[in-house]
């Protein structure tokens, strides 16, 4: 028999703010963090969410003395202050961290690799710093690893591995993803539309978020959220681009469920991953409608955030949660008309809502998806 | 008690049933050299173990070389048996470094500003277990991780409790670590 996986406590670092209740403020105003900014040299500015470095460096000179941090690891120490504050860290303890391209930025006219571009360093320096005790897990599965995050730290604490673990994602916007995406002219010309009939791409954005998951109990939680199921299918079918069918989201959304052993009816809310790419948001619909769950309210938070890569699986569940404590559910922001060819059911106002079940979804280059289910206790 | 505890029940519950090695221009399958060749040069190297495979599967040539690296290690042991069920649980050091090198040289000076999008797809290094995903039309559990070091205690408790939920019957497992000419494929499959 399993141990019972929860999360108890969380945080985030966005463009909308140094909190989750500072998010969650901005986020029912309907505000966002896409705007137009300079990213790349010699080229125009591009819709992205992006932090602002001088209000990033005031916030985190409130809290630490050390300067000898790039602009990622302040954005991770922020979110991860809060946590280990309130949790303690034992030798029984992982540190896992979700990202994609770490500090990538370090690699902008080198000739050698700088040591900080390791994302097994990044992490190491960040756990030393908290006084960490276990080898740090860098999950590093493209635009699932904020989701497959949960699901490691779920499925290393029932391996008895751990008691508990801090899980903590993030990317920056950089030069290096944002031409890359641009070369594949995945980005959107005007701040993204998830699902709409003219949304025409990407737009790319930076957070960090963190969660505290454990297996023990100790009554003095503000919240419970239980992790009943998850799944990480490939779609085996192209690198670059989203499976035709969806095999790979229906299959992890299959898996999820089932092993939460919840069905379609009961599935409160949809977390979608909603790119606002032609075909991902199609790929997605097709998903969700072979496993019958058309009907269920359903977002894409990347009209308030942009695509975070490696942060917005967490960063999505944390705001899910913090939804379903609220009792209220947020709009799938700039979705006006019905753009995907199957039907679902897309929230187009904030409404009231009782959220028992959660469904957080996300799919990424290499053909990978990752499925979770959580349950407010 | 974590650990001693686990390895207990790994033992009781666990095969590994094929191991290939992929170092110093040699593979090798179950502790048998089965293609060694004096070019040092990995690209070379890896062209040479294709033809002598015959894997004839032109995509290979498409691929970056931590791709191919893993790519052929994995050939050896899934061979051309039914993988519907095996589940893929990678990691390595240098993450898709490699391929980033040669992406961030593509564009770090004005006069030659050239991103390619199919240098940049394999600037993420699960798309190496994308690439053998494809070849064996494995809808699976899917998982890299990066690591300081090999770490086989890691890998196998995670692909431990794909197979104890139910979620996989078999778990290819792998270290597949390269940049620039330095490399090693460490690849074996686990069973109930």
């Amino acid at each position: 028999m399993n141990k019972e996986i929860y999360i108890t406590d969380y945080n985030c670092v966005t463009p909308l703010g140094f909190d989750v209740e500072s998010n969650w403020t901005a986020l029912l105003e309907g505000k966002s963090g896409v705007a137009l900014h300079k990213i790349i040299d010699d080229h125009d500015a591009f819709f992205v969410s992006k932090i602002d470095s001088e209000k990033l460096d005031e916030e985190f000179n409130k809290h630490f003395d050390n300067k000898n941090f790039t602009r990622l690891e302040k954005m991770f120490l922020l979110s991860l202050k809060a946590l280990v504050e309130r949790h303690h860290i034992s030798d029984e303890t992982a540190f896992i961290l979700s990202t994609t391209k770490g500090n990538i930025s370090l690699l902008k006219n080198e000739t050698t690799l700088p040591e900080g571009i390791y994302l097994s360093k990044l992490a190491q320096k960040l756990a030393d710093f908290f006084g960490f005790k276990t080898k740090p897990i860098v999950v590093s599965n493209a635009c699932v690893s904020g989701v497959m995050a949960i699901s490691v730290a779920k499925n290393m604490i029932q391996a008895g591995q751990y008691k508990d673990a801090f899980v903590i994602a993030g990317d920056e916007i950089s030069e290096f993803v944002i031409s890359g995406f641009n070369s594949f002219q995945a980005i959107g010309s005007e701040p993204c539309k998830p699902y709409d009939k003219t949304r025409n791409g990407i737009n790319l954005g930076e957070a960090t978020a963190a969660a505290y998951i454990t297996s023990e109990l100790n009554q003095n939680e503000k919240f419970r959220f239980k992790v009943l199921g998850d799944s990480a299918i490939n779609d085996a079918n192209h690198i670059s681009g989203p499976s035709r069918t969806g095999d790979g989201l229906f299959a992890s959304v299959q898996n999820a469920m089932k092993e939460a052993k919840v069905s379609a009816k009961q599935i409160d809310f949809i977390s979608a991953h909603g790119t606002a790419t032609l075909y991902n948001d199609e790929m997605e619909a097709i998903a969700f409608n072979r496993m019958d769950l058309q009907n269920v309210p359903l977002n894409s938070m990347k009209g308030y955030y942009g695509h975070c890569l490696g942060a917005s699986g967490l960063l999505e569940s944390i705001i899910s949660m913090e939804s379903a404590l609220k009792n209220t559910l947020l709009p799938s922001k700039n979705f006006k008309e019905m753009g995907v060819s199957q039907d679902l059911n897309i929230i187009k106002e904030n409404q009231s809502a009782k959220i028992k079940y959660i469904l957080k979804t996300a799919s990424g280059f290499g053909g990978c998806n990752g499925a979770i289910v959580l349950e407010k206790c | 008690m974590g650990q001693s505890f686990w390895r207990n029940v790994k033992m009781k519950t666990m095969k590994k049933t094929d191991i290939c090695t992929i170092e110093n221009s040699k593979i090798i399958l179950n502790e048998q050299i089965i293609f060694e060749t004096k070019t040092e040069n990995f690209s070379d190297f890896a062209k040479e173990a294709y033809k002598n495979f015959e894997l004839n599967y032109p995509k290979f040539h498409k691929m970056d070389n931590l791709s191919k690296l893993a790519f052929l290690a994995s050939e050896m042991i899934l061979k051309n048996d039914d993988h519907s069920k095996t589940a893929l649980v990678f990691a390595n050091k240098s993450s898709s470094l490699d391929t980033d090198f040669k992406y961030q040289e593509s564009i770090n000076s004005e006069e030659n500003y050239f991103p390619s999008p199919a240098v940049f797809v394999y600037t993420l290094p699960n798309i190496c277990v994308g690439e053998i995903s494809i070849k064996h039309k494995m809808q699976t559990e899917n998982a890299f991780f990066v690591l300081d070091k090999f770490d086989e205690e890691f890998l196998n408790s995670y692909a431990a409790q794909i197979l104890q939920s139910g979620k996989a019957e078999k778990v290819l497992c792998g270290w597949v670590e390269l940049y620039q000419e330095s490399y090693k494929a460490f690849v074996y499959l686990l069973t109930t």
